[in-house]
Parts: C-alpha cells; sequence; structure tokens
C-alpha cells in the first residue's frame, strides 16, 4: 500500500532459489524438533529415554500428546495457509481469520448451538463453528463487494470489522441471559488444543485436506491476483472463478481450524509476512512455508504455554497472540506490512 | 459609469466563511433539541410513565411513594450517565479520528477502550475486588497506559501505522480478556462480561458528580487545544509548517484518551459510540469536523440506544452496548455502499 519498500530486484532470483533449498531443511528441523518436544514437555515432563520404557504411565502420557501433537500441527498449518490465502485473495496486508470477521462468526453460532440446538458435546459444537465460520466468510466479502468498486482491501477490514462487532454484542447479548452457555463458551473462545484426541481430527480431516488441495494449486492465480484485478483478467483469468477457488479453500480451511481449536489469532497474520521475508514474493514457494511455519509456530506456542505459568497451562489461542503481537509490531515499524 | 453590483472580494470571503457557521449553528441546535427530546422520553416514558407536573414535584423534593424512587435511583441517573458518556465518548472519538485522519482510528478500534476492559477485569479477577472506584480507576489508568504503548511503538500519530499498532494491541488485549475469563469463578465472569459490553444499570449519583466536574475541567481544556484541530487535519507535515507542534497534537490525544477511559470507568466501553458519533456529525456539517457536534451526537446514541435496551424486548433488559454494537454494523455498511471509507470521508 502506502509504505511499499523499494527493493532492488536484480539479486532476487538466485538468493530467493538457494534460500529455497535451506529454508526447506530449516522447515523439517523445525518441524521435527518442535514435535518431539510436543510429546515430552508438558506439567509431567518426559526423557527420551523414558518415553520407550513402556511403563503404563508412560504410554497414557504418550496417547494424550501425540494427538494433541498431530492437531496442534493440522491446526498451525490450516491457520498459515488460510492466512497466506486471504492476504493474497483480499491484497490486504492485514487479512487474517480474526479480523475479517471468521472468528466472531464461528464464535456467535457456538453459542447459538449451545443455546437453541443445545448442543454439548465437541463433536457437536464443532460444526455450528464451522458453518459460523463459513458464513462469515462469505457474508464479509459479499458485504465488501457492495458498491462501486468492488471488494478493496480497505472495505474488507472495515466489512470484517462491522461483522465482528455486531457478532460480538448478539454473542455478549445471549450470554448475558445464559450463565451455563457462558461457562462452555468461555473456555472454547480461548483458542485450546488441550485435551484434543483423534475423533475432532478425523472429523475435520476431509474438509481441511480438499481446503489446502484447492490453496496449494491456487499459487499461480494467488501470483497473478497480486497485478490487480483489471491486469490479472488481462492476463486472462477467470477472476471471477479463480476468486470462489480461493475462497473456498479459505472457508474451508479456516473454518475447519476454528472449529478444531476455538479462535487463534496472529498466526494467519504473521507467519505468511515472516516467510514472505525468508522466500520472496512466489506464492507457489510462499503458501507451502506458511502451511509449515504456521505449524511449527502454532505447536511452539501450545508447549511453551504449558509450562509458562504452572500449575494451570496458558492456552495455545492465547500465547500465539502473546508471541504474535511483538512480531507484529515490528513487522509494522519495518513496514513489512505495506510490502504486497 | 454605470453602478456595478457585483459584491466586493470582502463580501464574498465573508459570505464563504459565514455559510459554514450558520450550518453549523444549525446542527448544534438541532442535536440539542434532539437530544433534549431524547432526555426526555428516556426520564419520563416507559413501562412507568411520569407526568410533567410529577417529575417537578419530585425534582423539587415531594416524596411520591414509587414514583419518586424510579426516577430519582434509576431513570434520572441512567440519563444523565447515558449523556455525559456520550458527549465523553463522542468527543474523544471525534479527536482520535480527526488527529489520526481515519474514520476508522476510533477508540474502540485502536485498543483503547479494550485497554480499559482489560484492567478493569484483571483486578476485579485476579485481586479480587468488586469496588466499582478501584475498577473505575483501574479502567483509567489501562486506557492511558495503552494509549501510551501504541504511541510510542508507532513512533508517531501519521499514518496507518497506529492504527495497525492499536488494532494489534486490541487484539492481543481481547486475548488478554478471554484468559482471565477462564480463570474467574463463574459469578466474576458474568460481572466481567458487562465491563465488557458497556451499561448504564449502575448508574448512581456519586459516579454523575465525578464525571460531571471532570467533564467541567476538561471542557476548556479541550476548547483550548482543539484549535489547532482544522491544521492538525492537513496532515503532520503541514501542521508542523504551520506552527502546530507534535507535543500539542499529542496533548489533545492524550486529552481524547482521558475522555475515553472516564466514560469506560463509568459505564463500560459502550460499542461503537465513539466511532459512530465523528462521522455522523461531520455528515451532518457538510464534512466539516465539530467537536461540540461528535458529544451531542454521541448522547443522543447513547441515551436513545438505551431507552431501546431497556423497553424494546419485553421483560429483557439488555445493555446498552448491545444496542450499539448492532446498530453499528449497519452504519458500517452504510459508509462501504456509500463509498465514504476513503481518508478524508465522513
Amino acid at each position: 500500500m502506502t509504505l511499499t519498500e523499494q527493493r532492488v530486484p536484480a539479486s532476487l532470483p538466485l538468493s530467493g532459489r538457494a534460500s529455497t533449498a535451506t529454508a526447506a531443511a530449516t522447515l523439517v528441523v523445525a518441524v521435527v524438533a518442535v514435535s518431539a518436544a510436543s510429546v515430552l514437555v508438558g506439567s509431567r515432563m518426559v526423557s527420551p529415554f523414558e518415553l520407550f520404557s513402556g511403563s503404563d504411565a508412560m504410554s497414557g502420557i504418550v496417547e494424550a500428546r501425540v494427538p494433541r501433537t498431530a492437531v496442534g500441527l493440522t491446526l498451525g498449518a490450516a491457520l498459515g495457509l488460510a492466512g497466506a490465502c486471504m492476504q493474497g485473495l483480499t491484497r490486504n496486508p492485514l487479512a487474517d481469520p480474526g479480523i475479517l470477521g471468521v472468528n466472531a462468526g464461528a464464535a456467535f453460532a457456538m453459542v447459538v448451538g449451545l443455546t437453541v440446538f443445545g448442543a454439548s458435546q465437541l463433536n457437536q459444537y464443532l460444526w455450528f463453528a464451522f458453518a459460523g465460520a463459513a458464513v462469515a466468510t462469505v457474508a464479509v466479502h459479499m458485504l465488501a463487494s457492495l458498491g462501486r468498486d468492488g471488494a478493496t482491501p480497505v472495505k474488507l477490514a472495515i466489512a470484517g470489522a462491522a461483522m465482528t462487532a455486531a457478532l460480538t454484542s448478539w454473542t455478549s447479548a445471549v450470554l448475558l441471559l445464559d450463565r451455563q452457555t457462558l461457562e462452555v463458551f468461555r473456555l472454547w473462545q480461548v483458542g485450546t488444543i488441550g485435551g484434543r484426541y483423534w475423533s475432532p481430527l478425523l472429523t475435520l480431516a476431509p474438509m481441511l485436506a480438499v481446503g489446502a488441495a484447492l490453496a496449494l494449486v491456487s499459487a499461480r492465480v494467488l501470483n497473478t491476483l497480486t497485478l490487480g484485478e483489471d491486469m490479472a483478467r488481462g492476463l486472462g483469468r477467470h477472476t471471477t472463478r479463480d476468486r470462489l477457488i480461493v475462497g473456498l479453500a479459505i472457508v474451508l480451511l479456516s473454518g475447519g481450524a476454528t472449529a478444531l481449536a476455538g479462535p487463534v489469532a496472529f498466526v494467519g497474520l504473521i507467519v505468511p509476512h515472516l516467510v514472505r521475508i525468508v522466500v520472496g514474493s512466489d506464492y507457489a514457494r510462499i503458501l507451502p512455508f506458511s502451511m509449515g511455519y504456521g505449524a511449527v509456530l502454532t505447536l511452539a506456542a501450545d508447549v511453551v504455554g504449558r509450562v509458562v505459568l504452572p500449575p494451570a497451562e496458558v492456552q495455545v489461542g492465547i500465547m500465539t497472540s502473546v508471541i504474535g503481537v511483538p512480531i507484529f509490531f515490528w513487522m509494522i515499524r519495518r513496514g513489512r506490512l505495506g510490502a504486497l | 459609469m454605470s453602478v456595478i453590483e457585483a459584491p466586493t472580494p470582502t463580501d464574498v470571503v465573508r459570505r464563504a466563511r459565514r455559510r459554514p457557521l450558520n450550518r453549523h449553528r444549525l446542527v448544534v441546535g438541532g442535536l440539542s433539541v434532539l437530544l433534549f427530546l431524547l432526555f426526555v422520553a428516556r426520564v419520563l416514558l416507559g413501562d412507568y410513565t411520569i407526568t410533567i407536573p410529577d417529575f417537578f414535584r419530585i425534582v423539587t423534593g415531594t416524596e411520591i411513594p414509587g414514583a419518586s424512587f424510579i426516577l430519582l435511583e434509576s431513570k434520572l441517573p441512567r440519563a444523565l450517565l447515558g449523556v455525559l458518556v456520550g458527549v465523553a465518548f463522542g468527543v474523544g472519538g471525534a479527536i482520535f479520528q480527526t488527529i489520526l485522519r481515519n474514520p476508522l482510528a476510533s477508540p474502540d478500534v485502536i485498543g483503547i477502550s479494550v485497554g480499559a476492559s482489560a484492567a478493569a477485569v484483571a483486578v476485579l479477577i485476579l485481586v479480587d475486588v468488586t469496588d466499582n472506584r478501584w475498577l473505575s480507576l483501574a479502567a483509567i489508568l489501562g486506557a492511558l497506559g495503552t494509549a501510551a504503548i501504541v504511541r510510542l511503538v508507532s513512533g508517531g500519530v501519521a499514518g496507518y501505522r497506529l492504527v495497525l499498532i492499536g488494532v494489534g494491541m486490541a487484539a492481543a488485549l481481547n486475548s488478554v480478556i478471554q484468559y482471565l475469563f477462564t480463570r474467574a469463578d463463574i459469578f466474576d465472569a458474568q460481572l466481567a462480561l458487562r465491563w465488557l459490553t458497556g451499561s448504564l444499570h449502575q448508574a448512581d449519583w456519586p459516579t454523575i458528580r465525578v464525571l460531571v466536574v471532570l467533564l467541567i475541567v476538561l471542557t476548556p481544556i479541550v476548547a483550548w487545544l482543539a484549535r489547532s484541530l482544522r491544521i492538525t487535519e492537513l496532515g503532520e507535515d503541514a501542521a508542523a509548517g504551520l506552527g502546530v507542534t507534535t507535543r500539542r497534537t499529542d496533548a489533545l490525544l492524550l486529552v481524547g484518551v482521558v475522555l475515553v477511559a472516564v466514560g469506560v470507568a463509568a459505564s463500560g466501553p459502550i460499542a461503537f459510540v465513539s466511532f459512530l458519533a465523528g462521522p455522523i456529525s461531520r455528515a451532518l456539517n457538510a464534512g466539516r469536523t465539530t467537536l461540540l457536534g461528535a458529544g451531542l451526537v454521541g448522547a443522543a446514541i447513547v441515551v436513545a440506544a438505551d431507552y431501546a435496551a431497556e423497553y424494546l424486548i419485553l421483560d429483557i433488559n439488555f445493555p446498552v452496548g448491545v444496542v450499539t454494537g448492532a446498530l453499528g454494523a449497519p452504519f458500517l455498511l452504510w459508509l462501504l455502499a456509500s463509498g465514504r471509507t476513503g481518508r478524508r470521508s465522513a
């Protein structure tokens, strides 16, 4: 936008390719390291030697932490990918499920599900969260397309803010009247992956997989959209169809992520920007790396949250905010958010 | 030589200057009348009607069983508190939007109100204090602290950077509040929820007295500082060139923060009032900023929304913030549809 940095493009392709290999290697190491940490670290620390001792206590801990690790990685990958797609599609550096009203939609649908339809199990209200997120995403996009010049970044941000404000006040209205719902809701709305086993992950896996596939094949589409709507159309893209595909990917990914863990902020916002610094502005690289580093950041945040304030855990949604905000501030100060 | 009827340059300039001035008088007058009518409706009507003669009898000291209590302990303080916090939010919001030159840069979007709520909720839940005076103090300190952080991190009041930092700050503080929520017992949590929504239910005379004194102190300061507002609107560089220092702009922002903080301390962050008041008053005033108008619009919104929250749905008394929040969204949509989201828009 206004803060666009002047960069020297001459050295980019070569160094970009070289750093892609390095970045990929680093990413693999990071995923392995953080997964290992996630299995070993917690209120009961486990040493690698104990892990294979085969005692009952050990297998109990492992049975809880391995699915949690898988949920954390999936959640982070979905959020990172969704964030990158959103930023590409809306050409809005601030695009994030939290800012575009997705989380508020999920929250409101959750509350409706809890009060009106009496959902009480995770596997039931997960669908409400998913539906709410999906409807909110589509609604925000449609609202932003009102008026002459279509869905510009500023209008999207405002539509998202409007949606969030309205839905949040309706949510509070319901919560003020119903204490029981508040009890369930307040534990959900921080965003947590504690106590998640395989079943929600398996339930949501098809949607997340389709979303990820759609997103990953859209790299070229996003690259073209970066040039602007008119230019993209001039280059022969069916921009409406392209937008629909990317939009569907976003709905599936962010809806699935929110259903899986509740609202988790900042991952979708900062990961694509950090990735862009490392691998350049080609979406063919941004998308997979956002996925990978989203997973690493989210799981790392969860691991830190388990031990930072003993004896209680700090939920992953809180930790991503705590870690994300300083990075966000630093990026703004460097003018990074302008570079789209 | 014939007599030329053409107006002299002085006349042209004088007329051009008078037109906005007249319009401003008209806007302020109209809004005052509207606010007065809303106030009267809020005080006298509702599910318990008080006649005008009764009103004067009660106010001058006659005891009417039932009516006296309802008027003096509920309706009148709520209406007065609504006016006062509405003015505080409206003027505070308009100061922000004007200096930052962005209708999105209202205190509730860039984290100031959230900061106040977060501090109050933290004190409520962690220190387990339920005394309103301490909570209010915490809210004011929280707003000032948040404003200081946002201002220091962004390193200036220019452009989008401060808004972006503020939005990030708001998101982070929201998750702090959510974390506190999980640690609270359920009664505290529900009490905290009221702090987040904004409500006039707890209106009482001591709060009103403090608020009146504060507003009386702040008004001349705002009036004095606001003279530079016209120039600040031109942008930081132009303003500096015309002799308005950043320090003066900062002082005005600080007053804006204090206004919002005091409002939040008294009633909780009534959603979107500080966001709505500035643009509405501007649109009425033909695109010119008017702090007085913004204050009146803010007060009118709060009083009207409080009436709706209390009586619109039978047997359910929502806090006023629920109504203003639901009202803010359509307004934003109107902004979108009419394409007024640009920098210098209404």
